[in-house]
């Protein structure tokens, strides 16, 4: 018994980021919009509040502020000769729940993608040529520009109060920056964080090596900062607990920091928490949506209207919605046909520990204080000897010193006894980590479907996630891995050790939530769900946000162009969409 | 002079909040108002989930897996034994977050934890079948009867799986009893591990602290307040399910 | 009687919706009037009162907490048989002015007409005029719960003839356009001194103590506005006293009590030129000459700021700043903060026990909050923090104990605002 709603214009499908982003535009155009949130609600006073809110247990270990598994997890394996099998525990990446979804608990760490990596396919072919990309490498070129994106990246920046250091505004390139990046058309609106003695240590390594060092963009603020929608943040102090926690000062830029106190007064706008949207519901054609089905808190069923549905909620979950939905034709990887699921991708990490003789106090950290260089992401470097595509940048981050997880211990410890407990008294304060950041490519057999076996608490099919790394990433995270050694070397350390990721991709420990693809965009319907302006091929009022529309995962982490991507399609809706309903992209 | 104690006045917090009932321990401590002293004394040790023989086994292992010695107090001092026995009631304990539908399979090491048991319940089977295995592989004891020794190896054996066990895998049990050892010697006192912070006294982390905008930039000097945990200076102070 | 007013913390917006009701206008009601009127009704406040949380706008029927019992406002819509529509501009008149009800009955002071006697003729038919155009309810209003013999309304006779002195507000040739106009506001329809002066134990005001500071009541105390540099507005310049009125903060300090309740139904709508004139009116009430600042802690006694420095430094840091001196135009500064140095510690103790909400004005719509620390600090920790935070940067005020804290934690507790902030508690977490 389904419980019919009143219409509303937009339905936005989650209530993290990229719906906070889009609620805020479009109800500026006057719209009716309604966020449906399966989590609860969340402010930084009473829930993130500095009372409670450094606790290692709860919040990193006991994974407070994530998705539980017993509510929505999916299944995995690394190739289609296995039997998925469900992540009963989270472990690899890990998604929210909750209003401000991810942008919650992310560490902040802010990148814009390369100019090259919007164009891999054509510019991989036509600098190296058409063989040097494997066969079954489905990567293809995104279908915008970095340049469309200029404007966007700036926008999210300055709602987010970045603290960083340009390298190259409208081509000048900036001391102090990184020199690689793209041309932006102004500097950041706040300057860097302050500087860890670990980081000055690393940045002196990086140039003694000949790398371009520079210190990395912040979703922290390094001062007070009053954005464009006049919301107020504080400063970064330091505390170091950002990742997996939430910020109890409004030094972090989440929508609950930036976007929410403005949206929630507005009276075009409102929310449900509680909501698990379980469909979109179509026509009888097929190519309209009627709006969506949620059931809530007691299992009770509903059906929203609605004149355009944006999923709005994290990576993979938007791939499940359209694939219960039936939106797109599901991906085949032994035929290669289909779309919905199709390029999947992750990010390849892997890291250098460095072990000094000076006090680091690594516990006075903030998520995105990092030094970095960027000589071997994209196509920064001849990539012609080397074999391989893609790359990643190479960074020293002091996030903090969270003693049960964030603690390093050289080569040969004891995994417990008197060794282990002597190496812990030696080195937790005296112990940094290089971490490199590397691209995964798209392959035909990285995928996402249904699974057959697994269900969900109201009966659906779990999500099923077939994915692999494969020898291109490998050879990738060992290069720039090489990299990151040379320079822990030039850091005069007691010892070193590197932590290369072998073998297959395990769901097992903690690497990046940076989960991409599965309703990639494209120019040309047959290989991509969406279009340039995310909207779908097949049911023209559907846009579908958020890093699934990656045709694969460049070596930067993805919030900055979720963003920016947002506000390119809130653009496109606003002044194409609402005057035309109807495809923006003629085929 | 304290009106209301710390223990008291967060039982009432607890109660209004939504979650699961916390109450807060104290023998001494009656509702009305307290002395000082009281708010030092030591909270309650009683076990609200092992067995005697499975608290027993529990507290020789951790009292191996991180030893006291010349560096200071180990697992047993920072009451370990009494963090798990915690968890394992609770909320981790009965696996409440984590999918635990079947059908069951072995996967991968990939595919991560593929058990049936909840932690609770794999302590539980674990513990019974690792005693039963000393008794009658080993001098006729249980595993806390055992000496140092002999409990090291022991224990390296279950780690390498190189002990059969019919029920619980040997393998996973280790890795997750030594994970919730170091939880409870590193984690916040008011769990009932790390009491008075002899873990993070160890390795030098003063604690939840919010604000070293000045500290930051001395580089390498070391940082000197004293430790804090977040309810407070006490290092003992708990807070546990009732 | 003490005027109390019945505070949330969920800084519930009330909408003013300016409707029209079908009924006869007043001769010589024209839309200026009407308009001017509801200018004045957002400078008397009366929302505050008449309006009951999550109630009909001016319905009335807010419990009114008074040390003496509870009273519950009227129902000031136009409602013929539950409100005010039978009402004539003379029965208003006398509301105001006298205190009298137009059936002849004794109002409670808790309405301040002690204040809004001052309110000139035509600003009260305006008033009239816009409460006539709002949409009218029908609601009974609730007796009001006093004991005997205060419950026999004519005692209010006998308060009157002691306490109140009618007439409407005379300007100071002496004194500037913008002066008096500033002490029309604050003497009248602004009541300010309804809370921030203090009063007799009938609650009548302490006529030589004007504004220098009153209980609001429930713990709350309402800060001395006079030119003291201590506890007063003696260091706050004309353009921050306007800026706190009209945004709800300024570089210096935030609203975050009853306060942010009146920046947000009434001051934040004042026209910059009233705000102005009332600024400068302040800014030349002398301060008293007993002033406000308490000789500094003794030697012996530093013990006792040493145990509130520890708990400063752990607790207070992250916003507030190793100095006090906060963050400004973000986290208020506690430093030479004349709030911080109240004669009267009630506020301090409350916003650090239930938490605090910055007040919500177009400029400043974050609404930056404190969490609760009533989970975390004892009576005896709370006091010791108090003393500190109240004696340290260069900061004098008197100490305060343990059962201070502890009236306020039970007063909090009591009202239902100790769950507003309270963390969600988590038993040991789960995986």
């Amino acid at each position: 018994m389904t419980t019919r709603m009143p219409g509303v214009d937009v339905v936005l499908v989650g209530f993290g980021w990229t719906a906070s982003i889009l609620a805020q535009e479009l109800t500026d155009s006057g719209l009716q919009v309604l966020a449906l949130e399966r989590g609860k609600f969340r402010d930084t006073v009473p829930d993130f509040a500095t009372t409670h809110i450094q606790d290692e247990l709860r919040y990193a270990v006991r994974k407070d502020l994530f998705e539980e598994p017993a509510r929505e997890t999916l299944t995995f394996r690394n190739s289609v000769d296995q039997t998925a099998l469900p992540m009963r525990h989270l472990g690899s990446f890990l998604p929210a729940a909750g209003v401000g979804g991810a942008g919650v608990h992310w560490n902040g760490q802010h990148w814009r993608f390369l100019p090259t990596d919007f164009k891999i396919r054509s510019h991989t072919e036509a600098r190296y040529g058409k063989k040097f990309i494997p066969e079954d490498m489905t990567i293809q070129d995104w279908a915008v520009a970095y340049e469309d994106l200029e404007p966007h990246y700036d926008k999210f920046e300055y709602l987010c109060g970045i603290s960083g250091q340009a390298g190259n505004i409208n081509g000048a390139i900036q001391t102090g920056g990184n020199p690689f990046e793209g041309p932006r058309s102004r500097g950041y609106p706040l300057p860097p964080l302050q500087r860890s003695y670990a980081t000055t240590l690393f940045d002196k390594a990086v140039q003694e090596v000949g790398f371009h060092s520079f210190p990395c963009a912040a979703a922290n603020t390094s001062q007070p900062y009053k954005n464009p929608l006049g919301v107020q943040m504080g400063e970064c102090t330091y505390c170091g607990f950002c990742e997996w926690f939430a910020c109890g000062n409004y030094s972090k830029s989440s929508p609950q920091t930036t976007i929410l106190p403005v949206l929630l007064k507005k009276g075009n706008f409102s929310y449900r928490t509680l909501c698990d949207v379980t469909r979109v519901n179509l026509d009888a054609s097929g190519k309209r949506a009627t709006g969506v089905t949620y059931i809530d808190a007691q299992g009770r069923s509903f059906e929203q209207p609605a004149q355009i549905v944006i999923l709005c909620a994290f990576a993979q979950h938007n791939v499940h919605l359209l694939l219960l939905s039936g939106i797109g034709k599901p991906y085949n990887p032994t035929t290669g046909e289909g779309v919905t699921g199709k390029n999947y991708a992750y990010q390849m990490t892997s890291s250098v520990d460095v072990f000094l003789d000076k006090t680091l106090n690594p516990f006075m950290g903030a998520g995105a204080l990092g030094q970095a260089f960027d000589d071997f992401n994209g196509d920064n470097f001849d990539h012609g000897p080397e074999g391989f595509l893609g790359g990643g940048y190479v960074a020293l981050w002091t996030t903090g010193g969270r003693p049960i997880l964030q603690h390093q211990l050289p080569e040969g410890t004891p995994t417990w006894g008197a060794g282990w407990k002597k190496a812990m008294a030696e080195n937790y304060l005296k112990s940094a980590s290089i971490a490199t950041h590397g691209s995964v490519m798209s392959y035909r057999q990285s995928y996402l479907d249904l699974d057959p076996t697994y269900r969900d608490v109201y009966g659906n099919p779990l999500l099923r996630l077939t994915f692999d790394f494969h020898e291109n990433e490998h050879k990738m995270s060992r290069f720039v891995t090489n990299k990151a050694a040379m320079v822990a070397k030039a850091m005069n350390a007691r010892s070193i050790r590197v932590k290369q990721r072998d073998g297959h991709y395990s769901i097992v420990p903690y690497q990046t939530t940076h989960n991409t693809g599965g309703a990639i965009m494209g120019d040309d319907p047959s290989t991509s769900v969406v279009n340039r302006y995310l909207q779908s091929w097949d049911v023209p009022n559907v846009f579908v946000m958020g890093s699934s529309v990656f045709p694969q995962n460049p070596g930067y982490n993805p919030t900055g162009t979720v963003g920016a991507l947002t506000f390119w399609a809130a653009h496109a809706i606003k002044t194409l969409y609402l005057k035309n309903p109807g495809p923006l992209v003629q085929t | 002079m304290s009106k209301i104690s710390r223990r008291q006045l967060l039982r009432q917090t607890a109660l209004t909040g939504s979650a699961a009932l916390v109450s807060w321990i104290h023998p001494q401590a009656s509702m009305a108002a307290t002395s000082e002293s009281t708010r030092n004394a030591h909270a309650s040790e009683d076990f609200v989930y092992f067995t005697q023989p499975e608290s027993a086994f529990v507290d020789a292992a951790v009292a191996r897996l991180i030893p006291t010695d010349e560096l200071g107090p180990g697992a047993r001092e920072a009451h370990v034994t009494l963090f798990i026995d915690h968890q394992l009631a609770g909320p981790y304990g009965r696996a409440e977050r984590w999918y635990m539908l079947g059908p069951w399979a072995t996967g991968t090491k990939e595919q991560g934890y593929q058990l049936k048991f909840t932690p609770a319940q794999l302590y539980r089977a674990a513990i019974v079948e690792i005693d039963n295995y000393c008794r009658q592989t080993l001098s006729k004891r249980i595993f806390a009867e055992l000496d140092s020794t002999t409990q090291d190896k022991t224990l390296h054996d279950l780690e390498n799986g190189k002990i059969a066990l019919s029920g619980a895998p040997p393998k996973d049990f280790f890795a997750m009893l030594l994970q919730n050892t170091i939880e409870g010697f590193l984690s916040d006192p008011m769990y009932g591990g790390n009491r008075n912070f002899v873990g993070w006294k160890l390795v030098g982390f003063p604690g939840p602290r919010y604000n070293y905008i000045d500290e930051i930039r001395h580089f390498g000097a070391p940082y000197s307040q004293p430790t804090v945990g977040l309810m407070g200076r006490d290092g003992s102070i708990m807070m546990r399910k009732g | 009687m003490r005027v109390r007013k019945f505070v949330t913390f969920l800084g519930v917006g009330l909408g003013l919706a300016l409707s029209f009701a079908p009924r006869a206008w007043s001769q010589g009601t024209t839309y200026s009037l009407i308009a001017a009127g509801r200018y004045l009704v957002d400078a008397g406040d009366c929302a505050s009162c008449h309006t009951d949380t999550a109630g009909k706008p001016f319905a009335g029927g807010r419990a009114i907490q008074t040390p003496f019992g509870v009273i519950y406002s009227s129902n000031i819509t136009p409602d013929s048989e539950t409100g005010i529509g039978k009402w004539s501009e003379k029965d208003f008149y006398d509301a105001m002015h006298h205190g009298m009800s137009r059936t002849g009955k004794y109002l409670y002071p808790a309405f301040p007409y002690p204040w809004f006697t001052k309110v000139s003729a035509d600003d009260v038919r305006a008033i009239k005029a816009y409460l006539d155009t709002i949409p009218p309810v029908r609601q009974r209003n609730r007796r009001s719960k006093l004991p005997w013999p205060l419950s026999v309304r004519s005692v209010m006779a006998g308060w009157n003839a002691l306490y109140f002195q009618e007439g409407v507000f005379q300007p100071d040739a002496n004194k500037s356009v913008a002066w008096n106009r500033g002490a029309y506001l604050v003497q009248g329809l602004g009541h300010c001194g309804a809370c921030h002066t203090a009063t007799n134990a009938v609650g009548a005001p302490k006529k030589h103590q004007r504004l220098m500071g009153g209980d609001f009541g429930k713990h709350w105390y309402a800060p001395n506005l006079t030119r003291d540099l201590g506890d007063g507005l003696g260091n706050w310049s004309v353009e921050e006293i306007v800026e706190y009125l009209k945004t709800g903060s300024n570089g210096k300090d935030a609203a975050g009590g009853p306060m942010a309740e009146v920046v947000e139904n009434s001051t934040q709508y004042l026209s910059d030129s009233d705000l102005d004139a009332m600024a400068t009116y302040l800014k030349d009430i002398p301060a008293h000459e007993n002033s406000s600042s308490a000789p500094a802690v003794a030697v012996a006694d530093r013990t006792d700021l040493t145990r509130g420095q520890a708990l400063y430094d752990d607790n207070c840091t992250g916003c507030h700043m190793v100095n006090g001196a906060g963050l400004a135009q973000v986290f208020p500064s506690l430093k030479e903060s004349s709030a911080v140095q109240a004669k009267v510690p009630d506020t301090l103790i409350h916003f650090i026990l239930a938490g605090a909400r910055k007040a919500v004005t177009p400029g400043k719509p974050t609404g930056l909050s404190m969490p609760a620390f009533s989970g975390k600090l004892d009576d005896g920790e709370l006091a010791d923090l108090v003393n500190y935070i109240r004696n340290a940067w260069g900061n004098h005020a008197p100490l305060t104990d343990a059962s201070a804290v502890s009236k306020v934690r039970k007063e909090i507790e009591r009202s239902g605002e100790l769950n507003a902030r309270q963390p969600p508690v988590q038993a040991g977490g789960s995986s």
